[in-house]
């Protein structure tokens, strides 16, 4: 095999030997990513849709049975109150979370004095994980020893101390307050980058046109930066739609079940119920609502910005 | 002429004072949470067993909270312990993968070169939630199932789409004349990544480090379903465990002092190198 390299001027051959050396050195650089992305990625992402045809008990053996766990799905009544918690979850918790963010992005934008205190206050938050912020929450939520119902009696804004967790909406829209205050900070930032996109002639120049600031803000801020809020939204949605950390640590899912979340009964089938294929059919269908998400968000970020 | 230039003044240090009022108070507002579970991490058992109100401590301070910690499963240091090993070794596995990856991506040609990075990078899309199982049933095989390496692993791979776009990154950032005057010198390919290009993206290392670290140690779902001995718990499982009343009446100050453990290194890693933690995160916004 060999033979016809032999055959070429030595300065070609030598310069094949290199090429192939380079080549070889590249791929070694880049295969323990690539061998961790096929272990632990790609593999699992077979198995996940593979598993989703069977019948799949933990112990004891696996049975093929089609499309069967999907059909399951169709009809099962607590998978789609947990998508249908999900998607209200997400739809209000993004908007809380921009009705908070967008304000103190136009807040913290110009630099003055104290402005980076300012910002790095907000942002403290982020840096925590869900699951302390969940476990600081439960405790400021809790009735007895708590802080929220306790301070609302005590001030006399309730006849007596309220349970918080006893009911859905207030249970809901604490865990939403929990999460913008957790989650404002990260938004704050990425739609602090857009702003400072926008060339401070342009808004100059509107400004000596006479344009009222919010004038300024409808037709210029908000047009210039669409791929970035496109950006924040995206995240937003797509963490949104994933949660489970906080309704499981701070309500358990309750009350009645009513905040289980998609991830949250997921887990509880796979993991409790160990219905591992019927898990692995509703993870697919999560996954592919995930996937035509970012896709779309992918579509958004490729228009020109102010296009 | 000076009493309109004194009302403009007047107008200027109104619209500051009033600036800065907000700017604190909005600021208190989302330190506050934070405080009052500092602040009742350091109460009494008995008084941290009431509403936190005042919340400072009003008995005197105690740290009686935390050596509670130590009656729960085998002590919290264990946990803390687990919880340290396992954010460390991905920090350290994740910068090493991604260093090479971000070398190899950036200085060489290889066939597939395109394929395989698009591949990588296109995992952010698949979230991790929905292979869980089998990654659960693959640890199994590889008698890697409850154990911190099997975390570990799995914490790197999740990591992988954000390192090694930021290490790329940093390297094509590094101009092509280095390295070619450290060839000239006659240096290997491994010790010019370490002498020569490794100073030069450090700054991608620590963004990189910093996510890894954590990331890695606030993560819940995939430690509470593939960590299942309880010795090998990590610190937000055992701390959810014990919220959850699994070692009794709970006991809302320790409780707090597990949620202080947890954020104290997040929020002092972040005050220090919040440059990096910045960086990271705007490149996925402009880029």
């Amino acid at each position: 095999m060999t033979q016809p390299d032999l055959a070429k001027p030595r300065s070609a051959k030598r310069r094949g030997t290199r090429l192939r050396r380079q080549q070889l050195a590249g791929l070694l650089f880049v295969a323990p990513s690539v061998l961790l992305v096929i272990v632990f990625f790609l593999v699992p992402l077979g198995m996940a849709f593979w598993m989703s045809l069977h019948n799949w008990p933990l112990l004891g053996r696996p049975r093929f049975i089609g499309f069967t766990n999907y059909l399951n799905l169709m009809n099962d009544q607590r998978f789609w109150n947990a998508m249908r918690f999900t998607a209200y979850y997400t739809v209000i918790v993004t908007i809380a979370i921009f009705a908070v963010a967008f304000p103190l992005a136009l807040f913290v934008e110009k630099a003055r004095p104290l402005t980076k205190l300012y910002r790095t206050a907000i942002f403290l938050p982020v840096v925590v994980g869900f699951g302390s912020a969940s476990l600081l929450w439960a405790w400021l939520m809790n009735v007895d020893v708590g802080l929220f119902s306790p301070l609302a009696y005590r001030l006399g804004l309730t006849e007596k101390p309220v349970n918080l967790l006893a009911s859905f909406d207030t249970t809901f829209w604490s865990i939403v307050i929990m999460v913008v205050w957790k989650t404002a900070g990260f938004n704050m930032i990425i739609l602090l980058t857009g702003l400072q996109g926008i060339s401070s002639e342009v808004q100059e120049a509107a400004r000596m046109d006479g344009a009222s600031s919010w004038q300024r803000f409808r037709r210029i801020t908000l047009p210039l930066m669409r791929r970035t809020i496109a950006l924040a939204l995206i995240l937003s949605v797509a963490g949104s739609v994933l949660a489970f950390d906080q309704f499981y640590i701070i309500a358990d899912g309750g009350p009645q079940n009513s905040t289980v979340t998609a991830v949250y009964w997921i887990f509880s089938q796979s993991f409790v119920s160990f219905r591992l294929g019927y898990g692995a059919a509703m993870s697919m269908v999560l996954l592919l609502i995930l996937v035509t998400i970012s896709v779309v968000q992918l579509r958004l970020l490729r228009t020109p910005e102010g296009a | 002429m000076s009493g309109r230039k004194n009302a403009t003044a007047r107008r200027k240090l109104f619209a500051a004072t009033r600036y800065h009022a907000a700017g604190l108070f909005i600021s208190l507002l989302f330190i506050a949470p934070i405080a009052w579970s500092a602040l009742v991490s350091f109460k009494p058992s008995a008084e941290a067993a009431r509403p936190p109100l005042p919340p400072w401590p009003v008995e005197g301070f105690s740290t009686q909270s935390y050596e509670n910690l130590q009656k729960y499963g085998v002590g919290i240091w264990t946990y803390a312990g687990n919880s340290l090993t396992v954010a460390a070794a991905t920090v350290v596995v994740t910068v090493i993968i991604s260093l090479l990856a971000g070398y190899g991506f950036s200085r060489f040609k290889f066939p597939l070169k395109n394929v395989l990075f698009v591949l990588i990078i296109s995992t952010v899309m698949i979230p991790f939630q929905s292979i869980l199982t089998p990654l659960f049933l693959i640890l199994t095989k590889l008698g890697l199932q409850n154990t911190l390496p099997g975390i570990v692993l799995i914490y790197v791979t999740l990591h992988l789409p954000f390192s090694i776009f930021m290490m790329r990154n940093a390297f094509d950032a590094v101009p092509k004349e280095i390295e070619d005057a450290a060839r000239v010198d006659g240096a290997s390919v491994f010790l010019m990544l370490r002498r020569v290009m490794l100073p030069l993206v450090l700054p991608g290392v620590a963004t990189v480090a910093i996510f890894a670290f954590l990331a890695s140690w606030n993560e819940f779902l995939a430690a509470l379903i593939l960590l299942t001995d309880q010795k090998k718990y990590t610190l937000p499982v055992m701390m959810a465990a014990v919220r959850s009343g699994q070692f009794g009446t709970i006991d809302w100050g320790a409780v707090q002092s597990g949620v202080m453990l947890m954020m104290a290194p997040c929020l002092a890693l972040f005050l220090l190198l919040q440059r990096y933690y910045i960086r990271g995160l705007t490149a996925g916004a402009v880029k």
